[in-house]
């Protein structure tokens, strides 16, 4: 269980794949401009982000052509959804274990 | 617990706030509320001076006003009614599209995405089908409702695209859908329903929202 939960925290450990996970869980399909500005990084630096989550399986892309201009967009995948939601819920439950030592 | 106190809090807060600037068009210009309103009081002005040329004083009959004899400046109610209406839709699009590009340009959002279209597609279901109910009531000559129900069609198209963009605009549909239910009672005061409804209240709106969200 130890080694499932430390497992999960590597994968949302950065702010832009926790963004990213964040805004793949209340819309289908985001494309790669629409992550990039919305989470202020470099082209480079959210592809190596979005790799690293495609190699977990917790999204998935599709490239595609609107008009002649290429155009990738992202999906969480069911297993990156409930990774996510297993990340809240120990979100939560660390911040009860802090509220409680208070 | 070595980790600082508030970071798996902080996480959550990045989450929520990620989350919602993905599912909330939050791009729309208070000032495009200001433009819609302003073409709508030189629309409303523009109906009342017709009612005025044609011998009709005050609100009473504004709807009604179906003359046996042709308007001195010689266009039908049905004619002028529908180019006025057309030019304060024109002038309302026109400046919300100017106000709402020009933001997302001054702050590098994208404008046509899928947030975009959902946010349209809301608003514009309630809309046809009062835009429908309302040919249909003039067709069958029930004139003093359209107005009104064009409030209240509104007001409903608001709240329902309201999920999608900032939650202020909820009020602004409420608002227009109670102003819509108190004029049922008051058939042959449309002019100054729109007046109040389309007019005072997007500037109202507009302004509320530019001083709270754009300076």
């Amino acid at each position: 269980m130890k080694g499932i939960i430390s497992q999960l925290r590597k994968a949302f450990d950065h702010r832009i794949r926790l963004g990213v996970m964040s805004m793949l869980m209340v819309e289908e399909w985001v494309d790669f401009t629409h992550l990039r500005d919305n989470l202020e990084v470099s082209d480079g630096n959210l592809a190596s982000h979005l790799k690293a989550l495609d190699r977990e399986g917790y999204i998935e892309l599709r490239k595609q052509f609107i008009g002649r201009k290429p155009n990738t967009s992202y999906r969480a995948t069911d297993k990156g959804r409930a990774a996510f939601i297993d990340h809240l819920a120990y979100l939560e439950k660390i911040i009860n274990l802090q509220r409680g030592e208070q | 617990m070595t980790r600082s106190p508030n970071h798996p809090l902080k996480q959550l807060q990045d989450i929520h706030r990620m989350m919602e600037r993905t599912s909330k068009f939050i791009g729309l210009s208070g000032l495009s509320g200001v433009g819609a309103g302003l073409f709508a009081l030189a629309g409303a002005a523009l109906a009342q001076w017709y009612l005025l040329a044609g011998g009709l004083n005050g609100y009473s009959h504004s709807l009604h006003y179906w003359p046996a004899q042709p308007h001195p400046w010689g266009w039908s109610p049905m004619v002028f009614y529908s180019l006025d209406a057309v030019f304060v839709l024109a002038g309302a699009l026109t400046s919300g599209i100017y106000f709402t590009t020009r933001r997302s340009r001054m702050k590098g959002q994208a404008i046509w995405d899928p947030l975009t279209k959902r946010l349209l597609l809301s608003l514009a279901i309630p809309l046809l089908a009062g835009g429908i109910f309302c040919l249909a009531m003039f067709y069958h000559g029930f004139f003093g409702f359209v107005a009104p129900a064009t409030l209240i069609f509104y007001g409903l198209a608001l709240i329902n695209g309201s999920k999608h963009t900032l939650h202020d605009l909820y009020y602004l549909g409420l608002c227009e859908v109670a102003l819509g239910c108190f004029g049922l009672f008051f058939v042959g005061w449309g002019l100054l329903l729109w007046t109040i409804g389309f007019g005072a209240l997007h500037i109202l709106y507009g302004l509320l929202m530019y001083y709270k969200y754009e300076r």
